[in-house]
């Protein structure tokens, strides 16, 4: 057998087999795991953090709460919480997948949206309140669209976010594109190499798509004398996050 | 002989027990001993390479960019992606686990410190510049201990997570204490085996937290009466 030792040329023969990306369990099934599991826990995170975020905002409290979410997930390995939560009532499958991944959005979410409704100019609120506005009608009418950057931004994050750490669930067989790269490991190296690349190249490649998509997405529905000023936002908003 | 297939209903299954830690003692003394010595030598690592990397951007302006932005791509990379690129090359190893923790540490460490190091104030900059500081005097005198918060914020944040990502090393088996997690899962999802290394691995991120903490208020001692 004289099959191309270098993983690299492995790696390229393996994704050149079709019967890898049909299969059951080939790449095709494995992504449509891995993007509804993602989609299902930013879009969890979204319904927690978003609401919570922009209400903590508003009243101008809480800034110690979201520091300390964010510290208190990066502390806690990932790997542990996929395997505690299907110990409790929820049990095994995908709902603890993903709830755990969710738990990992929530950080960049609620940290953006907190952020978003406190960079409001304080005059700008308090000409809302003198034109006779609820804190509700302030809220929704005039802190909302104006945190929109910082959402996007955090939503942007967050999505990245959990893409790559859905790669993890294999560990749990929570199924996604993390199982190629384990069951080649479980094929030992000398066998599985060229998996093990190609199931690496797969999901990295999956993370900076959805990276590169939110940003033209972002691009494209932002309004072209706004771009400059957004830009801006959003990278304040990227500090924010990463300073916390 | 008998076997429990229900394992949810059974009280021999609790979430902490001193029973297991007591019998497992040296099981888990290895794993957190591993897992301790892995995150301290990454960081280190890490450290050694960031740090000059981070004056080499902060000296010459048109590098920060590129070399922000490839931090950036390189961190939205899934660890386990990273892992799968570096493992047919490096083996099933200590360096394998050790390179891939190194690279996520030296991203966090390098943005931190090139932020520390452009809050340096001009004024000050030019001040040393006044009383003959050369370049090499005034980085090592001036810019790099006011740039020590920034410093330090980088190392926390890189000790921190890099304690969570040793245990994504369990895909090669050498996952410190993400193994005994791991291995509680594969036992019949055994709680206290899990629980042992979860608990453990955060208590680890907060001991070494807090002595980076207690380091940064050492060596700064200039800071000590603002923040408290």
């Amino acid at each position: 057998m004289s099959a191309a030792t270098n993983p690299v040329s492995q790696a390229v023969v393996w994704l050149n087999d079709p019967l890898n990306w049909t299969n059951p369990g080939g790449i095709l099934d494995r992504l449509g795991e891995h993007v509804s599991m993602s989609a299902a826990a930013v879009l969890l995170g979204c319904l927690v953090a978003w609401p919570l975020g922009l209400w903590l905002g508003h009243i101008g409290r809480g800034g110690g709460l979201v520091v300390l979410v964010s510290n208190l997930t990066l502390a806690v390995p990932t790997l542990a919480l996929l395997t505690i939560l299907p110990l409790t009532f929820l049990g095994f499958g995908r709902p603890a997948v993903v709830l755990a991944l969710a738990v990992f959005a929530v950080p960049p979410l609620l940290a953006n949206a907190y952020t978003g409704v406190r960079q409001v100019d304080p005059q700008t609120r308090e000409a809302a309140r003198g034109m006779g506005m609820t804190g509700v009608q302030v809220l929704r009418r005039v802190e909302l669209p104006l945190a929109v950057p910082y959402l996007a931004a955090g939503f942007r994050t967050a999505a990245v976010q959990v893409v790559a750490t859905a790669a993890l669930a294999t560990f749990v067989n929570g199924g996604g594109l993390g199982e190629i790269i384990r069951f080649g490991f479980g094929l030992s190296i000398a066998v599985g190499g060229g998996q093990i690349l190609a199931g690496g190249l797969l999901v990295a490649g999956l993370a900076v798509s959805v990276e590169l998509l939110f940003a033209l997405v972002e691009r494209l529905v932002t309004p072209r004398p706004l771009r400059r000023a957004r830009r801006r936002a959003g990278r304040r908003a990227a500090d924010a996050v990463a300073g916390s | 002989m008998s076997f429990r297939l229900s394992y949810r209903a059974d009280p021999g299954n609790p979430w902490f027990s001193w029973q297991y830690v007591r019998d497992n003692s040296d099981t888990v003394l290895d794993a957190l001993r591993e897992h301790a010595t892995l995150t301290l030598r990454a960081v280190l690592i890490a450290a050694l390479i960031a740090v000059p990397l981070a004056v080499l951007a902060y000296w010459f302006r048109p590098l920060t960019g590129p070399i922000l932005a490839l931090t950036g791509v390189l961190y939205t990379v899934p660890s386990l992606a990273l892992f799968a690129f570096v493992a047919p090359y490096l083996g099933i190893g200590v360096a394998t686990v050790l390179s891939v923790v190194v690279l996520y540490a030296l991203l966090v460490i390098v943005r931190n410190t090139v932020a520390g190091l452009n809050q340096v104030p001009a004024e000050v900059r030019e001040a040393a510049e006044g009383m003959g500081y050369g370049r090499w005097g005034r980085l090592v005198r001036i810019e790099l201990p006011l740039a020590l918060p920034g410093i330090l914020t980088g190392l926390r944040l890189a000790t921190v997570s890099t304690v969570a990502l040793v245990t994504v090393g369990v895909v090669i088996g050498r996952g410190g204490l993400g193994q005994i997690i791991f291995a509680g899962f594969q036992n019949n999802l055994y709680k206290a085996q899990i629980m042992t290394g979860t608990l453990l691995c955060v208590l680890l991120a907060l001991v070494l937290d807090l002595l980076l903490v207690g380091a940064g208020r050492l060596l700064t001692p200039w800071l000590r009466g603002r923040t408290g």
